[in-house]
């Protein structure tokens, strides 16, 4: 039997970011304890040459591994939103790291991981790829949820995730077998030319498996019902891991999710009850979320809560199912990462050495402390919550106005309303940082310059995206299969 | 010949046991060994719809899920082994301190 030929610039970016990720690892080896910073320097290139190569594929489009990687519009503008949050995160980890003693080789490593394992969810076009992409994106999170091993609540979030991922990918799995026993094939382009012909009608085993593979991209999406770890873990992980992972596994998720949606249960009669599904899951999920963070007083779990509430609003954008909604939710999960990521950064910003600080109370007088730190957390904030002139309400108005043009007019009703519901807890924090004084018995030590760097990106993005969104409205159009 | 049905019958079986077990059982160990049981009961499903559709994708992909879950099994018991360290225990219900 011959060797099929592999065309490796199909998969270039992800084999250059595995690559740099084991160069970091033997690099490592070699590094004093006070050289190791050069790991996130190193990580960083690595990302760059990623992406560099990324781009080098714009205009392209093929297959290969027999039809497993894919080469399209939708694949590169997922790969270039990865890279981008792997890049803003190494950035804001590097003080995190070093005033925690976190300051590891291997932390870069499964960061990069973590990044290539969404690159090759987003890039699959085989359940086979995809169920790997995604073990390796999960299996790379638990270690770092539990990377401050000295901290017992850093360990009890990986191992609460590991236990719950784990049964997710269990559900996952058995959904894929399904589908695989239902069309003979694992191919999603397969999959749905055998839906195209064969009539599903008292068949409900195909319906079965799509409910399970629903369970398994819902729990990594953080979607309720599936959400109940996101809490826990977000808050026993460490700061600059759960922000990473608040953005990554979210973007990957959704990518796979779409991707398998979109091109493997395009078929009217599937299409329909997977809207519902979705529709579902989003009412519940954005509810679920907003209502829970109200109650929250440590910022980890508000934030926690609040992702939970934005994977309901993409929800939302897949329920559609157009090209329209895709381009919503590309743009969503965009703005998502500059204002989420840029939250985060503010939150590793007010801890020091050795210490972190979670409370929201820790919030209070910070535009007396320091003005500039309080004024682009409100930014993100009122992003987060979708107050002009920021990239969270073009991000809403896009979803709304592509599920108004579906007729799902309730689904966006309960889309408003619950954002009118998110206002009451991010102007919470703001209302302490500028109302209440400040406690004196903490200072804040000066913000390194890589998370400043950061900040400023997360800010520019933020406010680019709300005051000026026409190239990137341009850009999300290549979100195409 | 056992028809098919029946494979996946006890595959079903196998899955739900192992579901359930992951929700009562309060050993972190034990909670692994029923994900363990889940992935088990899909990958007999695997084998039996690929051998009776003769298709040998259904059996490769047998081999990538063993694979995932060693690698999977690898990573808890590191973690687990340092919560025991720290705890002294592998009762999920005493490894609960974050909530709210």
């Amino acid at each position: 039997m011959p060797i099929p030929s592999i065309d490796f610039t199909v998969i270039l970016p992800i084999l250059i970011l595995s690559c740099a990720a084991l160069f970091v690892l033997l690099l490592d080896l070699f590094l004093s304890a006070e050289r190791r910073g050069l790991n996130a320097y190193v990580s960083l290139a690595g990302v760059a040459a990623a992406a560099a190569a990324t781009s080098l594929q714009i205009g392209r489009s093929g297959t290969t591994l027999e039809g497993m990687a894919v080469l399209d519009g939708f694949g590169l503008a997922f790969e270039w939103l990865l890279l981008g949050i792997a890049a803003l995160s190494v950035l804001f980890s590097i003080p995190y790291v070093q005033q925690h003693n976190l300051n590891r080789g291997e932390y870069y490593v499964l960061m990069l991981f973590v990044t290539a394992g969404g690159m090759v969810m987003a890039t699959s076009n085989d359940l086979i790829t995809i169920f790997l992409g995604y073990e390796l994106l999960s299996l790379s999170l638990y270690v770092l949820a539990a990377f401050a091993r000295e901290r017992a609540a850093s360990g009890e979030a990986g191992m609460k995730y590991l236990l719950l991922g784990g049964f997710a990918s269990a559900f996952l799995l058995y959904g894929i077998a399904l589908t695989f026993g239902t069309t003979g094939t694992t191919n999603l382009t397969m999959i749905a030319a055998f839906f195209d012909k064969t009539p599903i009608a008292g068949n409900a085993l195909p319906l079965i498996g799509l409910a399970l593979l629903l369970i398994g991209f819902g729990f990594k999406i953080a979607a309720a019902p599936f959400h109940a770890w996101a809490p826990d873990v977000y808050e026993g992980a460490p700061t600059s891991v759960t922000a990473f992972m608040s953005s990554a596994a979210k973007v990957a998720g959704f990518a796979a999710l779409a991707r398998v949606l979109f091109v493997a249960f395009p078929s009217p009669a599937l299409r329909l009850d997977w809207g519902n599904a979705l529709a579902a899951l989003a009412i519940l999920t954005m509810t679920v979320g907003n209502i829970a963070a109200l109650l929250q007083n440590n910022i980890k779990r508000l934030l926690a809560y609040s992702g939970i509430a934005h994977a309901g609003y993409i929800l939302i954008a897949l329920v559609t199912g157009t090209a329209q909604g895709l381009e919503a939710a590309l743009f969503y999960l965009l703005a998502y990462t500059f204002m989420n990521l840029g939250a985060w950064s503010v939150v590793i910003a007010l801890g020091r050495t050795g210490e972190e600080r979670l409370d929201l109370s820790d919030f209070a007088g910070l535009s007396m402390r320091h003005p500039r730190l309080a004024a682009v957390m409100t930014l993100f904030l009122l992003s987060l919550a979708g107050i002009p002139p920021t990239a969270g309400l073009m991000g809403k108005w896009l979803i709304f106005s592509a599920a108004i043009q579906q007729n799902l007019i309730p689904l966006a009703v309960i889309g408003v309303l619950n954002s009118v519901v998110s206002l009451a807890y991010y102007l919470r924090v703001i209302s302490l940082m500028y109302t209440r004084p400040a406690d004196a018995s903490f200072s804040l030590s000066p913000v390194a310059r890589p998370l400043t760097v950061a900040i400023v990106v997360a800010a520019i993005g933020t406010l680019a995206l709300g005051l000026l969104p026409a190239p990137v409205l341009q850009w999300v159009q290549i979100v195409r299969f | 010949m056992i028809p098919l049905s029946h494979y996946l019958l006890v595959s079903a079986i196998l899955f739900t046991i192992g579901a359930v077990g992951v929700l009562i059982r309060r050993n972190a160990i034990l909670i692994f060994m029923c994900i363990e049981l889940m992935l088990n009961a899909v990958n007999l499903s695997f084998i039996a719809l690929a051998a009776y559709q003769n298709l040998v994708d259904g059996q490769v992909f047998v081999f990538f899920v063993i694979t995932v879950a060693a690698a999977e099994v690898a990573v808890g018991l590191a973690i687990l082994v340092y919560l025991f360290y720290q705890r002294l225990t592998t009762d999920v219900d005493d490894i609960n301190s974050l909530k709210g």
